[in-house]
């Protein structure tokens, strides 16, 4: 036996997976039209009604839901349930500026917690492993969400919220924690700290389960190494439930999504059109198993690929590769497309630390792009013509990748605000917005 | 005969070698010579001190980033003419300066000249032509 939380789910025939979802979602357009106005106003202006989807194949009919929809429907205006039915409610971080509420029964906690579990399983999770949740509780999906799952996989949980470093080291040496989840800077925070103390032989860990923000290969191998684990990614969002959306497996080559409440779709951003398997575009999910709060076609702006290719862990469930990006990370700096992710690994690739500042501003009508990277002991040298010789590499190195040039500032060691939630990585000064 | 130099980088920012000398100054550390090398965005402020292992570790724990490198002190009487001798010995004998500062000491009438060469041995036998030792570190704190 693998390292399956619901093996009959997880590794069901594609052929049973369709059947689930045809029948679920079909039960849910149902659900949502019945008992929401707003989404009966949206077909209605589609002109659908329930009976035209009568499987996946018909979902291209229904409009999509964006971001936008859940601004004006705040708060209430989604909940398919009466108020009395719901037990809980999440919030998302308002990175972007907008929040969204959503309320969950507690059908919709269990269907969670399932997630999660699965996830901490496919990370090798057992009930004998102590689960060290550093993610923010609170309104923010990330701490319940893997809270929720270590719980109902057994396993010892340490509900340790984020922040307090000292304490978390502490405890991770005390207590013997075996799986650590938090966001993947805090993570990469958490091992610089740890290897700054010497304690390396001190933690027991063995795995880590990252999401709630972008990260690249080399983070994870830098990670890794830093703590000898194995570091996986798991990806969510508060709209659809909060992490354990899809979450990776032994193959650390893409996240398998819980196609059995969540069906995805991937278009194109600007027609809206559905692609077929293997293209870049949009994801988009509808949930078809929740009560409280699910959501048909919502577009998440995450560009990603989708891949059905079997996947060496026996799960049958659809991956999707890490987010390339999200379409409100993303940058348009000179008009080209600029993603943190790029720099990055740049900034890896040449043994620079993962922690980076992107500032952007305009300079007479011209934009300009600003990376500043914390000096390490490594690169530094006391002949200001190496250090400039590695700097030079540095542009070199990101105006191949970029494709526009970019200004390098090296900054003092710790400088750059270390993240406990979501970092702070991008500063633009532009005001294109306002 | 060499002196532990400590290299330390920094931000080119308003304030940040004021943060430097109030980290020595807390910890009772006296500076003896100091030069500033500066790039357009960054700066290594080079310093000797009375102590430099004291003071690497203070500056490492404040999270500085720092080198320490041996250079040659030397002790040269403030007049016309003194310094090029000791720059036409090293030309003789081909040794590469990378970076030289001075820095005027106590005793009156005397500058205490550091070289960063790219090699001190063959310096210091270079050097000796001239009757010239380079100061050590003990030598320094009596300057």
């Amino acid at each position: 036996m693998g390292n399956y939380f619901q093996p009959e789910i997880e590794c069901a025939s594609p052929e049973q997976i369709r059947a689930w979802q045809d029948e679920r979602l079909m039960h849910t357009v149902r659900h949502v039209y019945d008992n929401v106005a707003y989404y009966r106003n949206l077909m209605k202006e589609r002109g659908v009604e329930p009976g035209d989807i009568k499987s996946v194949d018909d979902l291209y009919k229904l409009p999509f839901l964006t971001k936008d929809d859940l601004r004006d429907a705040y708060p209430y205006g989604l909940l398919a349930v009466p108020l009395r039915d719901t037990v809980r409610i999440q919030s998302t971080s308002g990175t972007t500026g907008r929040r969204v509420v959503a309320f969950y029964t507690q059908h919709d906690i269990d269907l969670w917690d399932d997630c999660c579990a699965r996830a901490i399983v496919a990370a090798g999770g057992t009930k004998d492993d102590v689960v060290h949740v550093c993610y923010g509780y609170g309104l923010f999906t990330g701490g319940p969400g893997l809270n929720g799952g270590s719980h109902r996989l057994g396993s010892l949980t340490l509900p340790m919220s984020s922040g307090n470093t000292d304490r978390q080291i502490q405890f991770m040496c005390d207590l013997g924690s075996t799986i650590l989840c938090c966001t993947p800077s805090y993570a990469a925070y958490l091992a610089e700290s740890i290897c700054e103390r010497g304690l390396q032989d001190q933690i027991k860990l063995k795995a880590g389960i990252f999401g709630a923000e972008a990260w690249s290969e080399e983070m994870r191998r830098d990670i890794e190494n830093k703590l000898n684990i194995k570091a996986y990614d798991i990806y969510g969002l508060t709209e659809i439930s909060g992490p354990g959306v899809s979450f990776e497996c032994s193959e650390q080559t893409g996240m398998h999504i819980n196609e059995d409440h969540f069906i995805a779709e991937i278009i194109d951003p600007v027609t809206g059109k559905v692609l077929p398997e293997g293209e870049k575009g949009e994801l988009v999910f509808t949930s078809i198993t929740k009560e409280a709060f699910p959501l048909l076609r919502y577009r998440t702006r995450d560009i990603c690929v989708l891949s059905r290719k079997k996947c060496s862990c026996g799960r049958t469930h659809v991956k999707m590769t890490k987010p390339m990006g999200r379409s409100d990370d993303m940058l348009i700096v000179k008009g080209v497309n600029v993603f943190p992710s790029q720099i990055e690994t740049v900034l890896l690739n040449k043994g620079y630390a993962a922690n980076y500042q992107i500032i952007v501003s305009r300079e007479n009508n011209s934009d300009r792009l600003e990376v500043q990277v914390e000096m390490t002991p490594e690169m530094f040298s006391d002949a200001v013509s190496e250090i400039a010789v590695r700097e030079k590499e540095l542009v070199d190195a990101l105006k191949s990748m970029l494709g526009i040039y970019a200004v390098v500032r090296l900054v003092t060691p710790k400088s750059i605000a270390r993240s406990e939630g979501k970092a702070v990585r991008i500063i633009d000064k532009r005001n294109l917005y306002e | 005969m060499t002196v532990k130099q400590l290299s330390v980088f920094l931000e080119n920012k308003p304030g940040r070698l004021a943060e430097l000398t109030k980290a020595l100054r807390q910890n009772g550390i006296d500076m003896r010579a100091m030069s500033i090398a500066d790039a357009p965005d960054f700066g290594i402020a080079r310093v000797i001190v009375d102590d430099p292992y004291e003071a690497a570790c203070v500056l490492k724990d404040a999270g500085y980033v720092l080198s320490v490198t041996p250079v040659l002190a030397v002790a040269i009487p403030d007049e016309a003419g003194s310094l090029y001798e000791i720059l036409r010995v090293l030309g003789e004998n081909e040794i590469n300066l990378e970076y030289t500062y001075a820095f005027p000491t106590a005793k009156k009438g005397q500058a205490l000249m550091i070289f960063r060469v790219e090699n001190n041995e063959k310096a210091i036998e270079a050097l000796s032509g001239l009757s010239i030792v380079p100061l050590c570190q003990d030598a320094i704190n009596q300057l």
